[in-house]
């Protein structure tokens, strides 16, 4: 492989997210086994301020042009594959976000390189990448070894500390051109739409009972609830939950939904996918309820237990209100 | 309108998986399968944007464990047609492999929008929509929650962290990786599934060798380490729930 690491930079609303900063730690880390630099791509529309915020990253690429502004699938997936190709770094690592997951498959098929996704850890082993992809619903971890000059691994967020890759210092910054392509785009960006407000801000409250598709019905809600009170705390949902429309969207913990950090994550039923850890790995306290002993949630709870949730519900209930 | 759906099904997640004895794929003898619940969405998707205008929805899925009962159980949904493609791929098959032979037999058909699932539990080489609608040459917006169509655009929502989203116009054909369709994915009856695989007929593709490099392999697959997990609470739900009691008042949540 080549030895330079490139990771891009995601940024939204005039803001580097915390995902490229996990990355450029853990690139840095890479470039040293490769003896490469780390490189951050940076592109957007009068967007070269940001580069004062990589300051992890030995060297910036930004590129600029009007359809850059904002996030857009095709553009940005046209000028990476351009820098790409003109620097041939060893490794590029992409966030496996709602933005990286339209790009890096991109990168593979527009340039003709390996992918592995859903990555939780990168390494370089015998001159190899080799990364370790989350699959099966967090159930099965896979070990792939990816195999020529330049490899794309696109990383899931909150796979690695985000301050090893937060430095002062303004990088060199190197300007490319961007592609014909961005002049004449099948996808426009219009707008972004903020979330609505909610009823309870799920990321306010120190106690939170979540609860996922083992609940089988909305009519079994009001039970979540009146232990949620019980508790002195709040209810909030898994994703299904949500798309069932049993729980307004301001209730989700995750990967799209919000970031939670309460004294006490009970968790009711919910199997613990990565993009539900995402959410909520980082509260003081997590107590899983789920009858599968095999699923993931309980790699990342502190207790668990596998009784059936509508026989420990009523339960806890009774016991708190004494 | 012609609106293609490709489903895949993949192993049920409620089972324990277990790994081979190479330790570098699942232990698939035993497995059972379901569809992908995201290709569930886009295929509600793809049904409710049919009822609201003129489009005519087929699925299209690779020949293997399930794929019939699945094709039928679109078809009792709602579905116009359902194509199965048969050749060598099986269970497992790399997602690029999967995306270039789909494209293969896509790319003759009449097609405006493509709806996929926005991933599959087993993608590990990247999610097949993108990758299908860069080996067709087409648009694509992944993480969609939300599709309208005016002529030869969609409008669609792409999902960000935190609710937030962007909205962004896509000409036509285009590939759109569907999160969530706009109402929950509907059931066919067991009974109305049974009467259409009597009647319907499933078309079948074949599609021959693909030609794509892949350039990653499994060395090695493993479930996460069990002592890195939860402390279990053994006993009945109201010893567990004294002992949850315990633990909230030792960690002084109560
Ligand atoms: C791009 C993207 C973003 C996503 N964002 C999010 C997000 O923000 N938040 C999110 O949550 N998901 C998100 N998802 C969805 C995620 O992949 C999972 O599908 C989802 O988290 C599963 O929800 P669940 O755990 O409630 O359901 P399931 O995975 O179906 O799990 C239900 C669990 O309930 C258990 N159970 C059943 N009955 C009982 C009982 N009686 N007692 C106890 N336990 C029982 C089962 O054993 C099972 O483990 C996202 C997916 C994608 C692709
Ligand atoms: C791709 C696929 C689609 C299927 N679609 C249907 C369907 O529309 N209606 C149906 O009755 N059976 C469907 N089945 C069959 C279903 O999964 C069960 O095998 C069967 O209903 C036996 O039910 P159960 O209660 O033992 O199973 P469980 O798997 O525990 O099912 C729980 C409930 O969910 C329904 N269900 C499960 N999977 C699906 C699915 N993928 N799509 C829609 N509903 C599902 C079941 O009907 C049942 O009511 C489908 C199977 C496959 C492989």
């Amino acid at each position: 492989m080549n030895q330079d690491i490139f990771v891009v930079a995601e940024h939204l609303k005039g803001s580097v997210e915390d995902v490229t900063y996990e990355l450029l730690g853990k690139g840095r880390e890479l470039a040293g086994s490769t003896g490469g630099k780390l490189v951050a791509v940076l592109m957007g529309s009068g967007a070269e301020g940001l580069a004062g915020s990589l300051g992890a990253a030995d060297k910036v690429i930004y590129v600029d042009h009007p359809a850059l502004e904002n996030f857009n699938p095709e553009a940005y997936a046209a000028a990476l594959a351009d820098v790409v190709k003109a620097n041939n770094p060893g490794l590029v690592l992409v966030p496996n976000t709602s933005m990286g997951m339209d790009l890096a498959a991109s990168l593979s098929v527009r340039n003709d390189l390996p992918l592995v996704a859903y990555a939780i850890d990168v390494a370089i082993d015998g001159g190899n990448v080799v990364a370790t992809s989350q699959l099966y619903g967090g159930k099965v971890n896979a070990e792939s070894v990816l195999e020529g000059d330049t490899v794309v691994v696109s990383v899931l967020a909150g796979s690695f500390p985000a301050d090893a890759g937060k430095k002062d210092g303004a990088p060199e910054v190197e300007k490319a051109a961007a592609p014909a392509e961005l002049d004449n785009l099948k996808v426009r960006f219009k707008q972004l739409i903020e979330p609505e407000g909610g009823d309870v801000d799920i990321t306010a409250q120190e106690i939170l009972v979540s609860v996922g598709r083992g609940i089988q019905s909305d009519e079994n809600l009001p039970m979540v609830e009146e232990l949620a009170e019980a508790l002195g705390g709040a209810v909030s949902a898994s994703r299904p939950i949500i798309d069932n429309k049993w729980l307004p969207k301001t209730r989700q913990v995750g990967k799209s939904g919000l970031k939670v950090k309460p004294k006490l994550y009970l968790c009711l039923g919910i199997s613990g996918a990565p993009e539900h850890i995402e959410g909520m790995k980082d509260a003081e306290l997590i107590i899983a309820i789920n009858t599968d002993e095999s699923a993931p949630i309980f790699e990342h709870a502190h207790y668990g237990s596998t009784e059936d949730l509508f026989d420990i519900v009523p339960a806890l209930t009774e016991k708190l209100k004494g | 309108m012609n609106i293609i759906v490709p489903i895949k099904m993949v192993p049920d997640l409620v089972d324990e998986l277990e790994i081979n004895e190479d330790g570098t794929d699942l232990d698939r003898d035993f497995l059972s399968y379901k569809l992908n619940e995201f290709d569930d969405h886009a295929l509600e998707e793809a049904l409710q944007l049919k009822e609201e205008g003129d489009a005519t929805v087929t699925v299209i899925a690779f020949d293997g464990e399930e794929t019939d009962k699945a094709l039928f159980t679109a078809i009792a949904k709602g579905a116009d047609n359902a194509v199965k493609i048969t050749g060598d791929f099986e269970e497992g098959t790399a997602s690029h492999v999967l995306a270039k032979a789909l494209a293969e037999a896509i790319k003759d058909m009449d097609y405006d929008l493509i709806l996929t699932g926005v991933q599959a539990a087993d993608d590990r080489d990247g999610q097949v929509g993108v990758l299908l609608a860069n080996y067709l040459g087409v648009p694509h917006v992944s993480v969609v929650s939300g599709v309208t169509l005016s002529g030869n655009t969609a409008t669609v929502h792409k999902e960000y962290a935190g609710g937030m989203m962007a909205e962004f116009e896509v000409d036509l054909p285009a590939v759109l990786g569907i999160q969530a369709a706009r109402e929950t994915p509907r059931y066919a009856p067991v009974s109305r599934v049974r009467q259409i695989m009597r009647q319907a007929e499933l078309e079948e593709v074949e599609v021959g060798d693909v030609d794509v490099n892949v350039g990653s392999e499994v060395r090695r697959m493993f479930t996460p380490e069990a002592g890195e997990g939860a402390e279990m609470i053994e006993g009945d739900a109201e010893e567990v729930a004294d002992k949850i009691l315990e633990i909230l008042k030792e960690k002084g949540v109560r």
